[in-house]
Order: structure tokens, then sequence, then C-alpha cells
């Protein structure tokens, strides 16, 4: 046996699933790889089992820019108290139809 | 020049070839270098068990028996499989060059026989077995490729892999397959060997290696355990 190595763990990568024609890609979770193609193939094994995609999407998840958590009261709250911003808040008129 | 329909392996070679290797495969379970690569060797091993099982229950509607018995009470020397699926895994290396050898082999039969078979149930086997295959063989020509191309312990491991694998290619190999592999092979940076060179060729006479009674025992135990039991 050759002495155990540490080798440094391979890239992430966030994959993204379309799972018919003419929806959109949503996240599925990551995977690991060492280069795009094998990050495709890689989500295509782990992902797409059960038929779940027609197309798949593979971003590095260092590329992700994401919001401070710690930012959340300042990021969030102010929508919460906006509930005209909701088309649910207006009244509709008596004799608009098909709405 | 590519394989004629005279010279396509028995079906019994086939599902046999299918069956052992995927049980082979199956071995890797929990073991692979990475959980996604864990994940793809149970797909290709899936692939190969449904493709085997396709083709024996045809078989065993000819003979009028099911297809576990065909698995799981037949012995060593009733088996067809080209002796190359029945070999142990060795390291990834290893394994990987062997399923190249194999997929380059299946790259050409399921497309014949899709084609020249009169059966239609062998044929919708095939016609699945040709688009399963073609990710088979992107997967293993990408690993030897990575490994014989990668650091200089892979590179080793590759050469090693070759070496002890290469004597086995006889029952699989055409011109078209010599083609196929080499290209890999030298796309990887590993020696393209004589494909002339001395090989096994003894399956076809029921002759295998040790290691397919190991295989079948632990294969087979269960079902011979609890003859007839279901899920």
């Amino acid at each position: 046996m050759s002495s155990e190595k540490k080798t440094p763990a391979w890239p992430l990568w966030e994959v993204f699933i379309r799972s018919r024609n003419g929806l959109h890609h949503q996240h599925v979770g990551s995977v690991h790889a060492v280069d795009p193609e094998m990050a495709v193939e890689n989500a295509r094994d782990v992902y797409t089992r059960r038929g779940e995609g027609v197309s798949i999407w593979v971003v590095p998840s260092a590329q992700i820019v994401a919001s401070d958590p710690a930012d959340k009261g300042a990021m969030f709250e102010p929508a919460l108290d906006k509930v005209y911003r909701h088309p649910t808040f207006y009244e509709i008129p008596d004799g608009v139809a098909n709405i | 020049m590519s394989p004629t329909s005279e010279q396509l392996p028995s079906l019994q070679t086939l599902a046999d070839g299918c069956l052992v290797l995927s049980h082979r495969l199956s071995e890797w379970m929990s073991l692979a270098p990475t959980m996604e690569e864990d994940v793809a060797l149970g797909n290709i091993a899936l692939d190969l068990l449904g493709q085997a099982r396709g083709l024996l229950q045809q078989l065993g509607d000819k003979a009028g028996v099911t297809e576990d018995v065909l698995a799981y009470f037949r012995e060593a020397q009733e088996f067809r499989n080209p002796l190359i699926c029945e070999l142990p895994n060795g390291d990834f290396a290893h394994t990987m060059l062997r399923q190249l050898f194999v997929d380059a082999w299946l790259a050409d039969v399921w497309p014949l026989l899709a084609a020249t078979t009169e059966d239609p149930e062998v044929r919708g086997v095939a016609e699945k077995a040709v688009k399963e295959n073609a990710y088979h063989l992107r997967h293993s020509s990408s690993w030897v490729l990575r490994l014989g191309d990668g650091t200089d312990e892979s590179h080793e491991r590759m050469t090693r892999a070759l070496d002890a694998l290469w004597p086995y290619r006889g029952e699989i190999a055409s011109d078209a397959w010599h083609d196929r592999v080499a290209a890999v092979l030298s796309e990887a940076t590993l020696p393209v060997p004589d494909r002339d060179a001395w090989t096994q060729r003894t399956s076809a006479a029921g002759w295998h290696t040790e290691h397919l009674g190991d295989l079948l025992a632990e294969m087979q135990s269960l079902a011979r355990a609890h003859p007839g039991a279901s899920w």
C-alpha cells in the first residue's frame, strides 16, 4: 500500500436542473468535480436518476455571490409591511371580468 | 472494419457478460473514490443488469425457465461471459480500463444487434442499450484520459492495468474495437500494445478464470439459500 496522501478536496459545483422544456432551471444541490465536464456528468448521475431533467446547468460554487445572513433585517424586513405590493391588497371593482 | 452480424456474440455471451460485469461494479458500492463516482458506478451497474435481464428473459422463455434460474442456478462452466467481465476490480484505474474495453466492445455490438435481430424483444433491449452504453463509454473514456494523462502515480496505475488487461481483449476485440481503444489510449499518453499479441480465449468453451467461482458464490448465495423467495 502506498502511504496515505492528503489530497485537496475537489471543487464544489452547484447544480440546476430543468425538469421540462418551458420551465426554468431550479437549484437541486451540489457535486464535487475536477472540471466542468465531470461536474455535468456527476450531476447527471446524482440528480437525474429518476427522470428529473431535460437540461443541466452547473456553476462553480465559488462563483455564487450570496447575501449576508446578518443583513437579513435590513435586506428583507422592509418588504414585510408593504401589503399593498401584493395584488390581493386591492379589491376588484364590480364589473371587471376575467381576473 | 466493423464487425458483421456473423461476428456478433451469442445472446448468452452478451447476457452473461452484462450480468457478471454488473456484479463486479456493484462491489464498488460505498468504496468508490468519491460519492458522486459511487452513484455513477451504481448507475452503470444497474444499466448492465437491466440489459442482462432483458436478454435472460428471452433466453429463459426459449428454455422454459425464468431469468432467475439462468442467473442464479447455473454453474461457472455454464456461463459464457467474456473472461474480462469476471476479472476482479483491482484499483480504480483497473476497473475503468476494464470498463473502457467492455464499453468499446458493446458500442459495436448493441447497434449491430438492434439492426440485425429478428426478435422484437431483443431489438428493444439492444436499442435501449445503445444509448446507455454511449454514456458508459463516455464515462470510462474520460477516466482513462484523466488517469493516463494525470499524475505520475495515476499514469503508472493505468499502465499496470493495461499490462494486466490486454491479454483478456481477445474475446471482445475486433478491428473497430482496436481502433476505438487505441484512440483513447493514445490521447491518454498510454502505450498502445500490439494488437496481435497473445490473448486468452476460453470462455466460449466454459473455461473461466478462478475468479468467476468466487463471484458467483456471492451473487447466487441468497437465491440458493431461499429458492423461489420474492420481495
